[in-house]
Protein backbone atom coordinates (compact mmCIF):
# COMPACT_ATOMS: atom_id res chain seq x y z
CA UNK A 1 0.00 0.00 0.00
CA UNK A 2 2.77 2.39 0.96
CA UNK A 3 4.67 1.37 -2.17
CA UNK A 4 1.72 2.22 -4.39
CA UNK A 5 1.24 5.54 -2.66
CA UNK A 6 4.92 6.33 -3.11
CA UNK A 7 4.76 5.37 -6.78
CA UNK A 8 1.72 7.60 -7.27
CA UNK A 9 3.46 10.54 -5.63
CA UNK A 10 6.62 10.07 -7.71
CA UNK A 11 4.65 9.62 -10.94
CA UNK A 12 2.58 12.73 -10.27
CA UNK A 13 5.66 14.80 -9.50
CA UNK A 14 7.52 13.45 -12.55
CA UNK A 15 4.69 14.27 -14.94
CA UNK A 16 4.02 17.69 -13.39
CA UNK A 17 7.66 18.76 -13.32
CA UNK A 18 8.21 17.35 -16.82
CA UNK A 19 5.35 19.38 -18.23
CA UNK A 20 6.54 22.46 -16.36
CA UNK A 21 10.09 21.88 -17.60
CA UNK A 22 9.07 22.11 -21.24
CA UNK A 23 6.58 24.95 -20.81
CA UNK A 24 8.22 27.51 -18.51
CA UNK A 25 9.65 30.56 -20.23
CA UNK A 26 12.80 31.00 -18.16
CA UNK A 27 15.38 28.31 -19.08
CA UNK A 28 16.87 28.30 -15.57
CA UNK A 29 13.46 27.38 -14.13
CA UNK A 30 13.23 24.59 -16.73
CA UNK A 31 16.55 23.15 -15.57
CA UNK A 32 15.47 23.32 -11.93
CA UNK A 33 12.23 21.51 -12.78
CA UNK A 34 14.26 18.77 -14.47
CA UNK A 35 16.30 18.56 -11.27
CA UNK A 36 13.11 17.82 -9.31
CA UNK A 37 12.20 15.24 -11.94
CA UNK A 38 15.55 13.47 -11.61
CA UNK A 39 15.23 13.23 -7.83
CA UNK A 40 11.82 11.58 -8.12
CA UNK A 41 13.18 9.30 -10.81
CA UNK A 42 15.82 8.17 -8.32
CA UNK A 43 12.97 7.47 -5.87
CA UNK A 44 11.31 5.27 -8.47
CA UNK A 45 14.57 3.38 -8.99
CA UNK A 46 14.56 2.69 -5.25
CA UNK A 47 11.13 1.08 -5.54
CA UNK A 48 12.61 -1.16 -8.25
CA UNK A 49 15.46 -2.38 -6.02
CA UNK A 50 18.09 -0.52 -8.03
CA UNK A 51 19.90 1.40 -5.31
CA UNK A 52 23.13 1.81 -7.24
CA UNK A 53 21.33 3.31 -10.22
CA UNK A 54 19.42 5.66 -7.91
CA UNK A 55 22.74 6.91 -6.55
CA UNK A 56 24.18 7.22 -10.05
CA UNK A 57 21.07 9.08 -11.18
CA UNK A 58 21.53 11.69 -8.47
CA UNK A 59 25.32 11.94 -8.72
CA UNK A 60 25.71 11.93 -12.50
CA UNK A 61 22.43 13.36 -13.79
CA UNK A 62 21.51 15.81 -11.05
CA UNK A 63 25.04 16.50 -9.91
CA UNK A 64 27.04 16.67 -13.13
CA UNK A 65 24.87 17.00 -16.22
CA UNK A 66 22.39 19.53 -14.86
CA UNK A 67 25.21 21.64 -13.40
CA UNK A 68 26.74 21.63 -16.89
CA UNK A 69 23.41 22.88 -18.28
CA UNK A 70 23.24 25.60 -15.64
CA UNK A 71 26.79 26.73 -16.41
CA UNK A 72 26.01 26.95 -20.12
CA UNK A 73 22.80 28.85 -19.40
CA UNK A 74 24.72 31.38 -17.35
CA UNK A 75 27.42 31.68 -20.03
CA UNK A 76 24.92 32.25 -22.81
CA UNK A 77 23.14 35.41 -21.82
CA UNK A 78 19.45 34.94 -21.25
CA UNK A 79 18.42 37.95 -23.29
CA UNK A 80 19.64 36.64 -26.61
CA UNK A 81 19.21 32.89 -26.45
CA UNK A 82 20.15 30.52 -29.20
CA UNK A 83 17.06 29.84 -31.25
CA UNK A 84 16.46 27.31 -33.96
CA UNK A 85 13.46 27.04 -36.21
CA UNK A 86 11.04 24.61 -34.66
CA UNK A 87 10.69 21.31 -36.46
CA UNK A 88 6.93 21.65 -36.88
CA UNK A 89 5.20 24.77 -38.13
CA UNK A 90 3.00 25.38 -35.10
CA UNK A 91 3.30 24.46 -31.45
CA UNK A 92 -0.12 22.82 -31.42
CA UNK A 93 0.89 20.40 -34.17
CA UNK A 94 3.84 19.31 -32.03
CA UNK A 95 1.59 18.82 -29.02
CA UNK A 96 -0.88 16.79 -31.07
CA UNK A 97 1.94 14.60 -32.41
CA UNK A 98 3.26 14.00 -28.89
CA UNK A 99 -0.22 13.24 -27.52
CA UNK A 100 -0.92 10.84 -30.38
CA UNK A 101 2.38 9.10 -29.73
CA UNK A 102 1.51 8.80 -26.04
CA UNK A 103 -1.90 7.31 -26.82
CA UNK A 104 -0.36 4.81 -29.25
CA UNK A 105 2.37 3.78 -26.81
CA UNK A 106 -0.01 3.32 -23.89
CA UNK A 107 -2.55 1.49 -26.03
CA UNK A 108 -0.07 -1.23 -26.95
CA UNK A 109 1.12 -1.83 -23.37
CA UNK A 110 -1.56 -4.51 -22.58
CA UNK A 111 -0.30 -6.56 -25.52
CA UNK A 112 3.13 -6.80 -23.90
CA UNK A 113 4.10 -10.11 -22.33
CA UNK A 114 7.20 -10.82 -20.29
CA UNK A 115 9.91 -13.04 -21.70
CA UNK A 116 11.81 -15.70 -19.86
CA UNK A 117 13.25 -14.76 -16.49
CA UNK A 118 16.93 -14.37 -15.70
CA UNK A 119 18.99 -15.58 -12.77
CA UNK A 120 19.15 -12.41 -10.68
CA UNK A 121 16.05 -12.71 -8.56
CA UNK A 122 15.39 -10.16 -5.83
CA UNK A 123 16.75 -12.55 -3.21
CA UNK A 124 19.92 -13.24 -5.21
CA UNK A 125 20.53 -9.52 -5.69
CA UNK A 126 19.83 -8.84 -2.03
CA UNK A 127 22.27 -11.54 -1.02
CA UNK A 128 25.06 -10.35 -3.32
CA UNK A 129 24.21 -6.62 -2.89
CA UNK A 130 23.06 -4.66 -5.90
CA UNK A 131 26.36 -2.99 -6.72
CA UNK A 132 28.19 -6.30 -6.77
CA UNK A 133 25.56 -7.93 -8.98
CA UNK A 134 25.68 -5.05 -11.46
CA UNK A 135 29.47 -5.02 -11.39
CA UNK A 136 29.72 -8.74 -12.07
CA UNK A 137 27.44 -8.42 -15.06
CA UNK A 138 29.13 -5.24 -16.28
CA UNK A 139 32.70 -6.51 -16.11
CA UNK A 140 32.05 -9.95 -17.55
CA UNK A 141 29.17 -10.02 -20.02
CA UNK A 142 29.34 -6.35 -20.98
CA UNK A 143 33.08 -5.82 -20.90
CA UNK A 144 33.34 -4.68 -24.53
CA UNK A 145 30.43 -2.17 -24.30
CA UNK A 146 32.00 -0.94 -21.08
CA UNK A 147 35.28 -0.22 -22.87
CA UNK A 148 33.40 1.46 -25.71
CA UNK A 149 31.60 3.64 -23.16
CA UNK A 150 35.00 4.66 -21.85
CA UNK A 151 36.10 5.60 -25.38
CA UNK A 152 32.87 7.61 -25.82
CA UNK A 153 33.65 9.56 -22.66
CA UNK A 154 37.17 10.20 -23.94
CA UNK A 155 35.75 11.46 -27.25
CA UNK A 156 33.40 13.74 -25.34
CA UNK A 157 36.28 15.09 -23.28
CA UNK A 158 38.49 15.78 -26.31
CA UNK A 159 35.54 17.17 -28.26
CA UNK A 160 34.66 19.54 -25.45
CA UNK A 161 38.26 20.74 -25.29
CA UNK A 162 38.44 21.27 -29.06
CA UNK A 163 35.13 23.13 -29.14
CA UNK A 164 36.13 25.39 -26.26
CA UNK A 165 39.70 25.99 -27.45
CA UNK A 166 39.10 28.99 -29.68
CA UNK A 167 39.34 31.76 -27.15
CA UNK A 168 42.81 30.83 -25.96
CA UNK A 169 44.52 31.29 -29.31
CA UNK A 170 46.67 34.11 -27.96
CA UNK A 171 48.02 36.04 -30.98
CA UNK A 172 45.08 35.26 -33.24
CA UNK A 173 42.58 36.66 -30.87
CA UNK A 174 42.48 40.34 -31.85
CA UNK A 175 42.48 39.45 -35.52
CA UNK A 176 39.71 36.98 -34.90
CA UNK A 177 37.43 39.53 -33.31
CA UNK A 178 38.13 41.94 -36.15
CA UNK A 179 37.21 39.33 -38.70
CA UNK A 180 33.92 38.34 -37.09
CA UNK A 181 32.99 42.01 -36.98
CA UNK A 182 33.59 42.44 -40.67
CA UNK A 183 31.17 39.64 -41.52
CA UNK A 184 33.75 37.19 -42.84
CA UNK A 185 31.99 33.86 -43.20
CA UNK A 186 34.76 31.28 -44.00
CA UNK A 187 36.75 32.28 -40.93
CA UNK A 188 34.08 31.19 -38.51
CA UNK A 189 33.32 27.86 -40.12
CA UNK A 190 36.01 25.87 -38.36
CA UNK A 191 38.92 27.17 -36.38
CA UNK B 1 3.42 -4.90 -5.65
CA UNK B 2 3.15 -2.32 -8.39
CA UNK B 3 2.14 -3.72 -11.79
CA UNK B 4 4.72 -3.45 -14.54
CA UNK B 5 2.27 -1.65 -16.81
CA UNK B 6 2.21 1.36 -14.47
CA UNK B 7 5.93 1.85 -14.92
CA UNK B 8 5.66 1.40 -18.69
CA UNK B 9 2.81 3.89 -18.92
CA UNK B 10 4.76 6.43 -16.88
CA UNK B 11 7.83 5.88 -19.07
CA UNK B 12 5.72 6.37 -22.23
CA UNK B 13 4.23 9.59 -20.84
CA UNK B 14 7.67 10.89 -19.90
CA UNK B 15 9.02 10.04 -23.36
CA UNK B 16 6.13 11.89 -24.99
CA UNK B 17 6.68 14.93 -22.78
CA UNK B 18 10.24 14.94 -24.10
CA UNK B 19 9.02 14.64 -27.70
CA UNK B 20 6.59 17.50 -27.15
CA UNK B 21 9.33 19.70 -25.72
CA UNK B 22 11.68 18.85 -28.56
CA UNK B 23 9.08 19.67 -31.19
CA UNK B 24 7.65 22.83 -29.69
CA UNK B 25 10.51 24.69 -28.00
CA UNK B 26 12.96 26.73 -30.03
CA UNK B 27 15.69 27.28 -27.46
CA UNK B 28 18.58 24.92 -28.24
CA UNK B 29 19.38 24.22 -24.59
CA UNK B 30 15.77 23.34 -23.76
CA UNK B 31 15.78 21.00 -26.75
CA UNK B 32 18.79 19.19 -25.29
CA UNK B 33 16.97 19.04 -21.97
CA UNK B 34 13.99 17.43 -23.72
CA UNK B 35 16.32 14.78 -25.10
CA UNK B 36 17.42 14.08 -21.53
CA UNK B 37 13.76 13.62 -20.59
CA UNK B 38 13.30 11.11 -23.41
CA UNK B 39 16.41 9.20 -22.33
CA UNK B 40 15.08 9.11 -18.78
CA UNK B 41 11.80 7.64 -19.97
CA UNK B 42 13.73 4.88 -21.71
CA UNK B 43 15.87 4.35 -18.61
CA UNK B 44 12.79 3.92 -16.44
CA UNK B 45 11.44 1.33 -18.86
CA UNK B 46 14.71 -0.61 -18.87
CA UNK B 47 15.08 -0.62 -15.09
CA UNK B 48 11.46 -1.69 -14.56
CA UNK B 49 11.77 -4.51 -17.09
CA UNK B 50 15.04 -5.68 -15.61
CA UNK B 51 13.41 -5.80 -12.17
CA UNK B 52 10.40 -7.77 -13.36
CA UNK B 53 12.50 -10.13 -15.51
CA UNK B 54 14.90 -10.94 -12.64
CA UNK B 55 17.88 -9.79 -14.65
CA UNK B 56 20.39 -6.96 -14.40
CA UNK B 57 20.76 -6.64 -18.15
CA UNK B 58 18.47 -3.62 -18.39
CA UNK B 59 20.32 -1.91 -15.60
CA UNK B 60 23.63 -2.41 -17.40
CA UNK B 61 22.08 -0.78 -20.46
CA UNK B 62 20.83 2.07 -18.29
CA UNK B 63 24.39 2.55 -17.17
CA UNK B 64 25.56 2.91 -20.78
CA UNK B 65 22.68 5.24 -21.60
CA UNK B 66 23.71 7.52 -18.75
CA UNK B 67 27.26 7.53 -20.14
CA UNK B 68 26.07 8.42 -23.62
CA UNK B 69 23.77 11.11 -22.22
CA UNK B 70 26.69 12.70 -20.40
CA UNK B 71 28.80 12.67 -23.56
CA UNK B 72 25.91 14.05 -25.60
CA UNK B 73 25.33 16.87 -23.12
CA UNK B 74 29.01 17.80 -23.11
CA UNK B 75 29.36 17.85 -26.90
CA UNK B 76 25.97 19.44 -27.57
CA UNK B 77 26.47 22.22 -25.08
CA UNK B 78 29.99 22.76 -26.40
CA UNK B 79 28.54 23.22 -29.88
CA UNK B 80 25.91 25.59 -28.48
CA UNK B 81 28.61 27.69 -26.80
CA UNK B 82 30.71 27.73 -30.00
CA UNK B 83 27.67 28.78 -32.04
CA UNK B 84 26.82 31.49 -29.57
CA UNK B 85 30.40 32.75 -29.58
CA UNK B 86 30.77 32.92 -33.33
CA UNK B 87 27.34 34.41 -34.05
CA UNK B 88 26.87 36.79 -31.15
CA UNK B 89 26.74 39.87 -33.33
CA UNK B 90 24.60 38.21 -35.97
CA UNK B 91 20.90 37.57 -35.85
CA UNK B 92 20.71 34.17 -34.17
CA UNK B 93 17.32 33.16 -35.44
CA UNK B 94 18.35 30.99 -38.36
CA UNK B 95 21.18 28.56 -37.80
CA UNK B 96 21.01 26.78 -41.13
CA UNK B 97 24.53 26.97 -42.53
CA UNK B 98 24.68 23.23 -43.12
CA UNK B 99 21.63 23.35 -45.38
CA UNK B 100 23.81 24.75 -48.17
Amino acid sequence: MFLQFFFGYCALMIIASGILAISLRNPVHCVLMVLVLFFHMAGLYLTLNAEFLAAVQIIVYAGAILVLYLFVLFLVSLREELHLDAFVPSAWLGRIIAAGLAVCLIAVIPAFSLGEKGVWTVEAIREATHTKALGQELYSTYLLPFEIAGVILLVALIGGLVLARRDHDGPDRGEDIGLTDSDNQPKEVQQ
Amino acid sequence: MIPLSWYMALAAILFCIGVCGFLTRRNVIIMFLSIELMLNGVNLNLVALSHYLDSVRGQAFTFFIITVAAAEAAIGLGIAIALYRSRRSVHVDTINHLKG
